[in-house]
């Protein structure tokens, strides 16, 4: 088991999530320690998303409390916008502007937001950008890299931030078979780095390797949690065994 | 024939005239088009709050203005106001009746432009920090603008092309100049010429237009 850290990165409690009529999530608690990576499976529709775009508030939870690193996001008194600097986020359609090169799509929150002169956000885009080994790939617009290069542009734009934790959401879903190991390998070194990360994902090869924990999802609900090797080979809840055995099988 | 409508020695004469309204034509293009542009942007800024009383005075006053004949509003804003104490003078009533009139034209090719944009732009650009009018100011409206260019310029000519409705409040712009023209020489040579140079002026536009047009054609294949 992991060890219980002295204060959690990221610490929700009791979040509830309610669209119209339906119910999300439906009291979810989360806590993730520092340098922790954990894993989020369950099956589609089950809230894993919504969950984790509460982490960062761009979804807005019904009720519930959410704190990163200290700072609490559903205090109207806070500043969203400093504190989303601390929460690097990564989707699984990348999302990179299509209409900025590479470099532009890392340095632009560090410009406007973390307030850097052109000069210096070039320099620390260029760093993320060899980070994910993307350094020759700098004047390139998202239309001419791969998939996999894209997502690795969009991870190196959110870790140009330095943020305290990062939320990936299904990073490699929308990747062909033969990219998803480039994007894996930059989320390994990521992990070795120390970052705090949450991966909603369903590469089992990955999590068994890299998590520290893993979380099943249904409902809304966290169902079970339990080290990758408890979840995967024997997890208690009849429902955590049926998906697993489902998502073995393909 | 070619004697009436197309009079060398009128031409001549009325050539000086023609060229002040042509210079007007300009001027009061570069005047009304950004004009228009900037209360499009707004418009259509304003179009993606999410909020009651802001939504519904905002598809009120968009319809109102895109419904409202733009001859009768410039006619009402030069003839009507001044009994309620509001002179604004030709110019002012013209640059007043093109903002409301066109801007709220751009302002609904702008907002399509920006709804075609994917949400999960806006939501990359928020969750890396930047407030709501950074991400549509860097991310969001470029690519709107871009997406929505075919029709930005097609509305463009638009709005050249009824800066001719400036005469009717005496502003000397092309067709103002060619009227006059014609009442001073009893000839429509004048006439004829002005209709060659918006030709002239506004042809280029055309072709640029239709070249985008199909290239936007092609990218969609
Ligand atoms: N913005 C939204 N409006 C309405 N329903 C939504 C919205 N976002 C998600 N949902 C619904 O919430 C449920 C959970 O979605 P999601 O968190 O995306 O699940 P997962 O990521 O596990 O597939 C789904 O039923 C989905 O249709
Ligand atoms: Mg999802």
């Amino acid at each position: 088991m992991t060890p219980p850290a002295a204060t959690p990165i990221v610490r929700a409690t009791a979040i509830h999530k309610h669209f119209g009529a339906l119910h999300v999530l439906k009291g979810v608690d989360l806590e993730v320690a520092e340098r922790e990576l954990v894993f989020v499976i369950g099956p589609s529709g089950s809230g894993k998303s919504t969950l984790l775009r509460c982490l960062n508030r761009l979804e807005e939870p019904s009720s519930g409390s959410v704190v990163v690193d200290g700072i609490d996001l559903l205090d109207p008194r806070t500043d969203i916008n400093h504190a989303r600097q601390r929460i690097g986020m990564v989707f699984q359609s990348f999302n990179l502007y299509p209409h900025m090169t590479a470099l532009g799509n890392v340095t632009l929150a560090l410009r406007k937001v973390a307030g850097r002169g052109r000069a210096e956000a070039d320099a620390i885009g260029q760093a993320a950008l060899a980070r994910v080994g993307l350094a020759d790939r700098a004047g390139h617009m998202p239309a001419q890299l791969s998939g996999g290069q894209q997502q690795r542009v969009a991870i190196a734009r959110a870790i140009a931030l330095e943020p305290r934790v990062m939320l990936f959401d299904e990073p490699t879903s929308a990747l062909d078979p033969e990219l998803v190991g480039s994007v894996l390998q930059v989320m390994r070194e990521l992990r070795e780095s120390g970052m705090t990360m949450v991966v909603v994902s369903h590469e089992m090869g990955f999590a068994r390797a890299a998590a520290d924990r893993v979380l099943f999802m249904d409902e809304g609900m966290i169902v079970e949690a339990g080290p990758p090797a408890q979840i995967f080979a024997a997890p208690a809840q009849e429902r955590t065994r049926a998906f697993i055995s489902q998502i073995k099988h393909h | 024939m070619i004697e009436t409508f197309l009079n060398a020695a009128i031409l001549k004469a009325a050539w000086p005239i023609l060229l002040a309204g042509l210079g007007n034509t300009l001027a009061l293009s570069l005047l009304v088009v950004p004009l228009g542009l900037a209360g499009g942007v707004v418009l259509a800024l304003l179009s993606t709050v999410r909020v009651q009383w802001v939504r519904w005075p905002l598809m009120a006053w968009v319809d109102f203005f895109r419904a409202f004949p733009p001859l009768v509003l410039l006619i009402f804003l030069y003839a009507g106001l001044p009994f309620a104490g509001l002179e604004m003078g030709g110019f002012g009533c013209v640059a007043v009746a093109f903002f409301l009139n066109t801007g709220a034209y751009y302002g609904e090719v702008l907002r399509a432009g920006i709804e075609s944009v994917p949400a999960g732009q806006i939501e990359a650009a928020r969750s890396t920090g930047l407030s709501r009018l950074q991400a549509l100011a860097h991310v969001v409206l470029p690519q709107a603008v871009r997406n929505v260019m075919p029709d930005l310029l097609s509305n463009t000519l638009e709005v050249v092309k009824l800066t001719s409705l400036a005469s009717v409040v005496a502003l000397p712009e092309l067709l103002f100049q060619a009227r006059q023209a014609q009442s001073l020489t009893y000839n429509p040579t004048p006439i004829v010429a002005a209709a060659v140079i918006y030709f002239l002026l506004l042809w280029p536009v055309v072709r640029l237009l239709s070249r985008l047009e199909n290239r936007a054609l092609a990218g969609r294949r």
